[in-house]
């Protein structure tokens, strides 16, 4: 089957079998492999992405259900690394082993774009989907304070 | 050196061409050529193989340890640039290829152990060296600017990555000498005395940013599932969920019906099956119909069973292994005064690395190239030769970013599987545990019963200590289960086995997290028995070991221990060591009386690690070590049921979430000269015992089995 969606602000057009699944496909089939599996069940929150702004968990995403919309990953988020929220995460450091940050990244951006001043309650249940193993969660939380405060 | 390189096939200006600048060694990223052979290493030893200096200044410092988030790779590379005194903004970091006899190093810091990227040992370990190898690179510098120059080379100066001679006023960029360094047959050891004072560090103890960390926030760190190779297929493996039993596919045909699947492979321990894309894999992989065959030991385990097992055990007169001993603890006991007995418990549990296993496998005729985000470098490269009957030199091993690795890691099952159906299929291929596969074939920290015994001399002293360790998992159960900060005349600790047939590993802190728990734990209960101050008791046993001291007195004073408490909170209090680090903690919690769901509230912690080369990542690191551990002692627990894992995934695993993470935590590294010691596992050990200690000062009951989940709070609240 023939899909097509705009990834990262560019039209792209994947052909894959008709249960294919949207993290695989961004993974395997158009090799951005910023969005990173975790769980498959949706506990994790490593897969996160945007489907027309809004998060996402990739992996129990089917393909079709991307036809037609803006899919964001973690490599559409900026260009350069300049999204705000990436310049706090550098700023305070935050990733230790990294795996889960694409995930915590794409998670936060969304809030942001949403509430840009959310308080720490609303952050923590935002948030809480999204596992970290490293235990990076209190700099998570400073380093979207820091981005809303900005913002 | 040029002879060796032209005997080798290379000459040196295509070395200096392949290169773009010098590389202090034969054995360079990207020529994989140059391999040494076996009488040319004691020479080569004598030179720096950790650098790469371009004419454009740029310097590539080689990590020899695995990255798995524990940043070493930024703190090895600031020891070498230390020594250097190469200009860090210049600073770029590439994994050191898989030559354990160049990067390796021995557990007492010798160069040429292994890869081995374990116990929190890569900064104590390579520390010396690594400041040795740095000051040999700017010796090498130094040399050829002298002879140039017409100068003394002890009369230059340096600093960072620029060359001065004050006499004549000149100076160089590190760069620059490029163009005319002669790369020397030798280079001498450097003496201490010339390496450089520690008030003089421009990175080491100094504040520097990671790495790695840019990488981390725009999805560009290479992990192995990242990896694409021309050609790959895909591959998920069903294995036993009874460790040791066979499998016997009942639906081959339908299986291999599925549009897309490319192949099965038959494995000892599973069943594998290969296709052309990762979903057509995963789905076949979920539609094997299978019989396990075979009677093997873990089917009669059962592990809530296991602790009356335990039990039994520990009443057999005859002794485990002995992990340490002092003074006559069977002549002395038995006179106590007073005896203070308590047991403690705690349930397996999984690493939970957020990377599910993985690797990239391509094997050939005659060689085999891997992709694997691996703790273990040399150790995978050689199990993969050796299952394949290869020669060491003819694996080629990418190493990887690891999605955390936690002691999971240094295991290389995952990878001969990947090896074992590439082969088998003559293709690349990309193996993917799901996290079901990740955890119920996973390697467990294993379960213990902890039974302790102390007896109270007429002074109110504790004269007696007896600990018995008992559980599965063999070496794994005894680290950190000596005391050799307590000075007690009479102590025996020792260590029970008993083998379920399942499989157990290192798991970050290994024994060091349920023993410091019941230690401490252990220790409390002592002191509220003799009504004295936990802490005060503590200062009591370790009034002759002043490091430790310090360290407990600092987490004393940061957290104002003994002042009041919040209402309806608490603060439990705790010392522990581990890689030869000393951290001690204190905790603030409160309990829901009703759902029995404990809150933690702030953490404080002091840490003495020896020099620390990065401050504010060490910190950083017992921060993660700190929330790890939490999440092990309020949620984890893996059980049994007939050798089969109960749980899957986690909804029934649940590791701890941003909701349940302390609302704050306060670190303090104690500043010292001693040499570095080990920390990514430090802030682990005393977790257990701090909640277990606030929840006793809190409620009055004791929390004695690991984890401390709702259902155990409510029985030990309402007995």
């Amino acid at each position: 089957m023939q899909y097509s969606f705009i990834l990262n602000g560019k039209p792209v057009q994947v052909t894959a079998e008709e249960d294919a699944n949207l993290l695989w496909s961004l993974r395997e089939r158009l090799k951005l492999t910023g969005t990173k599996f975790g769980c498959g069940v949706s506990l994790c929150g490593s897969c996160t992405v945007h489907i027309d702004g809004k998060p996402v968990k990739s992996c129990i995403t089917s393909l079709s259900q991307a036809e037609g919309k803006r899919v964001t990953t973690i490599e559409g988020l900026s260009e350069d690394r300049s999204h705000p929220l990436q310049l706090a995460w550098i700023e305070e450091q935050v990733p230790q082993c990294g795996y889960c940050q694409s995930g915590q990244i794409m998670q936060a951006a969304a809030l942001l774009a949403e509430n840009p001043n959310p308080n720490r309650e609303e952050i923590i249940k935002h948030m809480n989907g999204v596992l970290c193993r490293c235990g990076t969660y209190l700099r998570i939380l400073k380093a979207i304070e820091k981005t809303a405060q900005k913002v | 050196m040029e002879k060796q390189i032209e005997s080798q096939g290379l000459s040196r200006r295509k070395f200096l061409k392949v290169g773009g600048g010098i590389t202090f060694l034969v054995s360079a990223v990207g020529l994989p050529a140059l391999v040494f052979k076996k009488g040319e290493l004691a020479e080569s030893k004598q030179i720096s193989a950790w650098v790469h200096l371009a004419s454009d200044g740029s310097v590539t410092i080689y990590n020899p340890a695995s990255e798995m988030g524990q940043g070493t790779m930024t703190a090895l590379a600031a020891i070498f640039a230390e020594e250097m005194d190469a200009d860090w903004s210049k600073v770029k970091i590439e994994d050191a290829p898989v030559e354990p006899d160049i990067y390796g190093i021995g557990w007492g810091g010798e160069r040429g152990g292994s890869m081995l990227t374990v116990g929190s040992r890569s900064v104590s370990a390579h520390y010396n060296n690594l400041r040795q190898s740095g000051a040999q690179a700017r010796y090498v510098l130094l040399s050829a600017l002298a002879e140039k120059w017409g100068v003394d080379r002890k009369e230059l100066k340096t600093d960072s990555g620029v060359v001065f001679h004050p006499k004549s006023n000149k100076k160089i960029t590190y760069g620059e000498i490029v163009e005319f360094v002669k790369i020397p047959g030798s280079v001498p050891e450097i003496p201490d005395s010339d390496l450089k004072n520690p008030k003089d560090f421009k990175l080491i103890g100094k504040d520097y940013q990671r790495y790695d960390v840019p990488f981390k926030v725009d999805g560009s760190a290479v992990y192995s599932g990242d990896i694409h190779v021309p050609g790959m297929v895909y591959a998920a493996i069903v294995r036993s969920p009874v460790n040791g039993t066979q499998p016997e596919l009942k639906n081959e045909s339908a299986i291999r019906g599925i549009k897309g699947v490319l192949n099965l492979v038959s494995l000892k321990h599973g069943i594998g099956v290969v296709a052309n894309s990762m979903e057509t894999a995963l789905k076949a992989k979920s539609m094997m119909e299978i019989t396990w065959k075979g009677d093997t030991k873990a089917k009669s385990h059962n592990s809530q069973d296991a602790y009356e097992e335990y039990e039994a055990l520990s009443k057999s007169s005859k002794t485990g292994s002995i992990v340490a001993q002092a003074g006559d603890l069977n002549r002395e006991l038995p006179k106590a005064q007073k005896t203070i007995q308590a047991d403690y418990k705690n349930d397996y549990i999984y690493h939970a690395q957020m990377e599910p296993l993985n690797a990239v496998a391509h094997v050939k005729a005659d060689s085999a190239e891997v992709w694997v985000g691996t703790q273990a470098a040399d150790g995978t490269r050689n199990d993969v030769a050796n299952h394949l009957g290869l020669d060491f030199k003819s694996v080629n091993l990418h190493t990887c970013y690891l999605g955390g690795g936690f002691g999971r890691r240094s295991m290389t099952d995952f990878v001969i599987e990947a090896v074992d159906i590439s082969k088998a299929v003559n293709l690349p291929v990309k193996l993917q545990w799901t996290r079901e596969d990740d955890l119920q074939y996973g390697a467990f920290r294993p379960i213990s019963l902890q039974k302790l015994e102390a007896g109270i001399d007429q002074n109110g002293n504790i004269n007696s200590w007896k600990h018995v360790v008992i559980g599965t998992g063999g070496g794994l159960l005894g680290s950190g289960a000596d005391i050799p900060f307590y000075d007690i005349p009479n102590k025996l600790i020792e260590v029970r086995n008993i083998d379920h047939g399942v499989r157990t590993k290192h798991w970050r802190a290994v024994g060091h997290g349920p023993n410091k728990f019941a230690i401490e734990t252990f220790v409390d209960e002592i002191a509220l028995e003799q009504k004295k101050d936990p802490y005060q008791l503590r200062r009591e046993l370790m009034k002759n070991h002043p490091r430790e001291l310090a360290v407990l007195d600092k987490v004393a004073e940061m957290a104002k221990w003994g002042s009041p408490v919040p209402d309806g909170r608490a603060r439990g209090i705790a010392f522990a060591e581990r890689s030869g680090s000393l951290a001690a903690g204190v905790c603030e919690i409160s309990v829901d009386r009703s759902t029995g769901k404990i809150k933690v509230h702030k953490i404080w912690g002091s840490l003495d690690g020896g020099v620390v080369v990065h401050p504010a990542n060490a910190k950083y690191q017992m921060e993660g070590s700190l929330v790890m551990g939490l999440s092990s002692v309020l949620f984890e627990s893996i059980t049994f049921k007939e050798g089969q894992v109960e749980q899957s995934n986690f909804y029934d695993y649940p590791i701890l979430r941003m909701e349940d993470a302390p609302e704050e935590i306060i670190l303090e590294i104690i500043p010292s000269t001693e040499k570095p010691t080990g920390i990514g596992e430090a802030g682990l050990p005393f977790m257990g015992a701090i909640i277990s200690n606030a929840f006793a000062a809190l409620t009055g009951t004791r929390l004695r089995h690991m984890p401390f989940t709702p259902e155990k709070v409510l029985e030990v609240l309402s007995s």
